[in-house]
């Protein structure tokens, strides 16, 4: 019989050894393993047009236009509903995307890189805030927006990260948590720490001052500038746990607005998949409950990781999202100990005594406790284009967990 | 004095936990100076400032810099393989009324919870058992209705890891003066106590404390642990470890009838515990009142009596006897034959018999000695054609020599019958034969049994001195001599239990009923509570999966 403690060992031993390095950033369609101009990538598990909640739908809609493939609504929808132009998740690709985590192949992607086992992984430039593609805008602002990040803006990074070796995204995550992070919906610090890095490299490039400031400025003014490539680096650091046989780990956990899915280490590419639930959380003044679109993105790539809401306990300002105390920050971080393999040895949190934080989900607890994994989250207007209007916190149904337990029992035992 | 580095690349740590892993280096023998830094610029110069040579040393800011000064190569590598487990010492923290939903969860919360009280339903009882078991706990198990077959796995699981499981169904126990269950207040002292019956516990240990003693430790093994199918692996461990442990000068052992195996099985552990042991197995038959160290009571309130003044029983503790040969009695009268098996085959084992009784088993041939054996001449097989050996003793002379031949032979019991009808003066036939013996194998003892009275036509007195001047030791009843013979035999013991003397302080991890937390948290004693539900919220299907793939 498989020896399953030593596969999640393995597993976990594998994520945590993973050191995923930004290298540099390029455009997706040289280098996202599969990636066609007739291609999209999603956030979540598979999906049909049918199925797809506003946001997404939005964001397929605004890409294609971005692309120049489509004007409008109608005509983008006829090319996604004849089959003209196929979407994918981008975990099948590699690839993670924030929200509707839509990635096309003229778009700049994050390539950063796991030094230590040799994979890469990818994700999108982070938009900042309000109307953006992420939430499914598509207007002429969003696009334009579009246009200068994946131009100047870009051109301005690969530059700068072009007279380095990259930025170690582990590392500067392990201090972000030291710096009040859970490094999911909370990266005020790590995006300074990002910028920081990065403005004296950005200085030395030959573009002009007022470019080079936009730049400095668009960094510094979103606290969420280094979700996606931190969303990449747990990405590379996830997929080196992958593929290991009779393993019971978590590697994917993902949603596309109307389904959460996840993957099994030992388990392979095959998506357990349930509905998605409501967050439970604060809403942005003029927005209820009733506006709220189901959980969406591939954020949840870093709970699976080991931080995020599962790293509350060093960000006790989070709870400010749902008028929770600190004590609840820190009993959700102790709750997720139950359900995980192991505690990081680069992630630690200074509130619980430098403890490693909760690492490697084992369904076999999850489904044994009936303790669902946390997700710290944004939420998305339901109608496309409106943008996020509140965060909270969300559980993922149970029954995926149950349905891999099956499915693994079916395969090894 | 050497330096040796190494480094972890983009392995980043916080500067308080990095100083105090210096500070543990730095303070090993051997090691004259130690940094362990994130290789950052200033840092660096640090370093060198301070007369660290980094030469050669290709470190960037990402990167932990491990560098230890020391008097050899060999301490500098043994310092460096100490970072991890530096690094790992950690309190580990947590907000206060957080309740664990596990138990792996609750043992980390408490390391030093070294027992764990299990109330479950009793059909997920012996799962959260075994997990405590692989968690390195002794369990105390209050759930009934635990499938016996579960009891036995569990049991034989804790005496390979030198554990204990109290119960399933155990109901009362005292563990370094925490009462655990259904328990009274008694004061602490010097006797132990391994109870398979809650109540007789509490019945004994209270006794104990009005007779003025004290308990150092009260074990509770549950209702089945004698049973053969489980085989009292708890009680003999709980006496091994009372045995052992220096705050114990005393043991008392009660229970309801065991299988006589098992009883057999637990007097040989009782037997080579090196200290006084009062049995009260109740209803069973004892071995007469003392036996070497062992006293057997006949009721709960003696057990506590005979328990708080051992030396009234004339004498301290014995140790067994250490002959590992085998006794031999050849008796004449068929009851004499029958009450000393029925007091030997209490300890002895293997014995054979032509009178079986309790565990002693029959003999093959009954004119060939296998083991311990105790015969009846008197049985028509060997009265055919001849007198009952009463009236002549030339059949089981030639036996007796034949037993002193064999080297296997260790005692020799006989009895001798005196009175109208029986032989004239056994003692001159006997004698000669008896002092041969003790001339020629110093090392059999030689007992007999004789019942006869000084107005006997062959005068018991005479008849004594000539047995004693041979060398026989010479008895009135049978149980001084079986007492004399299985004393000096050594015990038989059953494969030794390897369990580590309990911590000095209690603390423990609830699992179910929480007014168990609640009392003995009232008793001061450290304790976490688990915030137990039904593996996979019930779902049988799921739960069997997951069992399963624990290897269960």
């Amino acid at each position: 019989m498989i020896d399953i403690e030593q596969a999640n060992q393995e597993t976990v031993t594998r994520m945590m050894a993973a050191r995923p390095i930004l290298k540099t950033i390029a455009t997706a369609r040289d280098v996202i393993p599969g990636m066609r101009d007739d291609l999209l990538l999603h956030a979540g598990p598979p999906i049909s047009w049918e199925n797809a909640s506003g946001p997404l739908r939005g964001a397929l809609v605004g890409a294609l236009i971005f692309e120049g493939k489509a004007a409008d609504w109608e005509a983008a929808e006829a090319l996604l509903t004849s089959g003209a132009v196929t979407f994918e998740p981008c975990h099948a690709h590699s690839t993670v995307g924030p929200m509707a985590g839509v990635t096309s192949a003229s778009m700049k992607v994050y390539v950063v890189e796991n030094v230590t086992h040799g994979n890469v992984a990818y994700s999108n430039l982070n938009e900042g805030y309000g109307k953006v593609l992420r939430y499914g805008a598509y207007s002429a602002e969003v696009i334009e927006k579009l246009r200068w990040m994946n131009g100047t803006f870009a051109d301005i990074l690969t530059a700068a990260l072009a007279q380095t070796d990259g930025i170690d995204i582990r590392a500067l995550l392990a201090e972000s948590l030291h710096m009040g992070d859970e490094g999911h919906n909370r990266n005020k610090a790590g995006s300074i720490l990002y910028t920081a890095k990065l403005a004296p490299l950005i200085a030395q490039t030959d573009f002009s001052d007022d470019e080079k400031a936009k730049t400095l400025q668009f960094l510094g003014d979103n606290a969420l500038s280094v979700l996606n490539p931190v969303m990449a680096g747990c990405k590379a650091m996830c997929d080196a746990g992958a593929g290991i046989a009779g393993s019971t780990i978590m590697t994917t956990m993902a949603r596309n607005g109307t389904e959460v899915g996840i993957r099994v280490s030992g388990l392979g590419d095959q998506w357990f998949t349930g509905p998605v639930g409501q967050p439970d959380g604060l809403y942005f003044p003029g927005y209820t409950a009733a506006d709220a679109n189901g959980d969406i993105g591939d954020s949840t790539i870093t709970e699976t990781a080991g931080i995020g809401a599962f790293a509350m306990a060093a960000a006790p300002a989070i709870v400010t999202f749902i008028s929770g105390t600190p004590e609840l920050a820190i009993n959700t971080t102790m709750n997720m100990y139950e359900i995980t393999e192991t505690e990081h040895t680069a992630f630690t949190i200074p509130a619980l005594g430098f403890r490693g934080t909760p690492t490697g989900v084992d369904i076999r607890k999850v489904v044994e406790l009936g303790i669902l994994p946390q997700i710290n989250t944004g939420i998305a207007h339901k109608e496309p284009g409106v943008g996020q209007v509140g965060a909270g916190l969300v559980l993922p149904p149970a029954n995926m967990f149950e349905d891999a337990l099956i499915a693994y029992a079916e395969k090894y035992l | 004095m050497t330096t040796k580095h190494e480094i972890r690349r983009g392995a980043y740590a916080d500067s308080v936990i990095l100083m105090k892993v210096q500070k543990g280096l730095a303070g090993l023998p051997g090691v004259d100076d130690a940094a362990v830094v994130m290789a950052t610029p200033a840092n660096k110069d640090v370093l060198r400032s301070t007369g660290f040579d980094l030469t050669g040393i290709d470190v960037g800011a990402d990167d932990l810099l491990i560098v230890v000064k020391a008097a050899d190569e060999q301490t500098a590598a043994e310092a460096i393989a100490q970072v991890d487990g530096l690094m790992k010492q950690r309190p580990s923290g947590g907000a206060a009324g957080f309740r664990p939903k596990s138990l792996r969860r609750a043992a980390d919360m408490l390391p030093d919870a070294s027992w764990v009280i299990v109330s479950v339903p009793g059909r997920y009882a012996a799962a959260v058992a075994d997990e405590a078991l692989a968690l390195g706990k002794h369990v105390m198990l209050y759930s009934d209705n635990v499938p016996l077959a579960d009891e036995a796995k569990l049991k034989q699981k804790a005496r390979a890891s030198g554990l204990l499981v109290m119960g399933p169904d155990c109901g009362t126990a005292i563990i370094n003066g925490v009462g655990l269950g259904f328990a009274n207040r008694v004061q602490r002292g010097r006797i132990g106590v391994v109870g398979a019956s809650g109540t007789g516990i509490q019945a004994i240990t209270v006794a104990v404390h009005q007779l003025g003693g004290g308990i150092s430790q009260a074990i509770g093994t549950g209702g089945r642990d004698l049973k053969e199918a489980v085989g009292g692996i708890t009680m003999i461990d709980g006496i091994d470890l009372l045995a052992a442990d220096a705050e114990t000068d005393v043991i008392v052992i009660v229970s309801k009838p065991p299988s006589p195996h098992i009883a057999q099985a637990v007097l040989n552990a009782a037997r080579t515990a090196g200290k006084p042991v009062v049995i009260y197995f109740m209803g069973q038959f004892a071995p007469g009142q003392r036996l070497g160290n062992l006293a057997f009571a006949q009721s709960l309130q003696e057990a506590a009596a005979l328990a708080v003044a051992p030396q009234g029983r004339d004498g301290g503790a014995e140790k067994d006897g250490n002959n590992k040969g085998y006794l031999r009695g050849l008796f004449s009268g068929g009851t004499l034959a029958y009450e000393c098996v029925m007091m030997c085959q209490a300890v002895l084992a293997p014995l054979y018999t032509n009178v079986p009784v309790g565990t002693a088993q029959p003999l093959a041939d009954v004119h060939a000695s296998q083991h311990h054996t105790i015969v009846d001449m008197g049985e028509d097989v060997f009265t055919q054609g001849r007198l009952h050996p009463m009236m002549d003793g030339s059949l089981r002379l030639r036996r007796l020599q034949k037993e002193a031949a064999d080297p296997d032979t260790a005692v020799i019991l006989l009895d001798v019958l005196l009175g109208d009808g029986a032989q004239a003066d056994p003692a001159a036939e006997l004698a000669p034969a008896i002092a041969a013996i003790t001339q020629a194998r110093p090392d059999i003892a030689i007992g007999i049994i004789l019942i006869g009275t000084d107005s006997d036509p062959q005068n018991s007195d005479g008849q004594i001195d000539q047995l004693e001047q041979a060398g026989a030791a010479v008895f009135r009843s049978v149980d001084g001599a079986a007492a004399m013979a299985i004393g000096q035999l050594a015990a038989v013991t059953a494969a030794a239990s390897s369990v580590a003397p309990l911590p000095q302080t209690f603390a423990a991890i609830n699992v179910g009923v929480e007014t168990f937390h609640d009392s003995l948290q009232a008793q001061g004693a450290s304790v976490i509570q688990v915030d137990w539900r039904p593996p996979a919220g019930g779902n049988d299907k799921l739960a069997a999966i997951l069992a399963k793939m624990k290897g269960r």
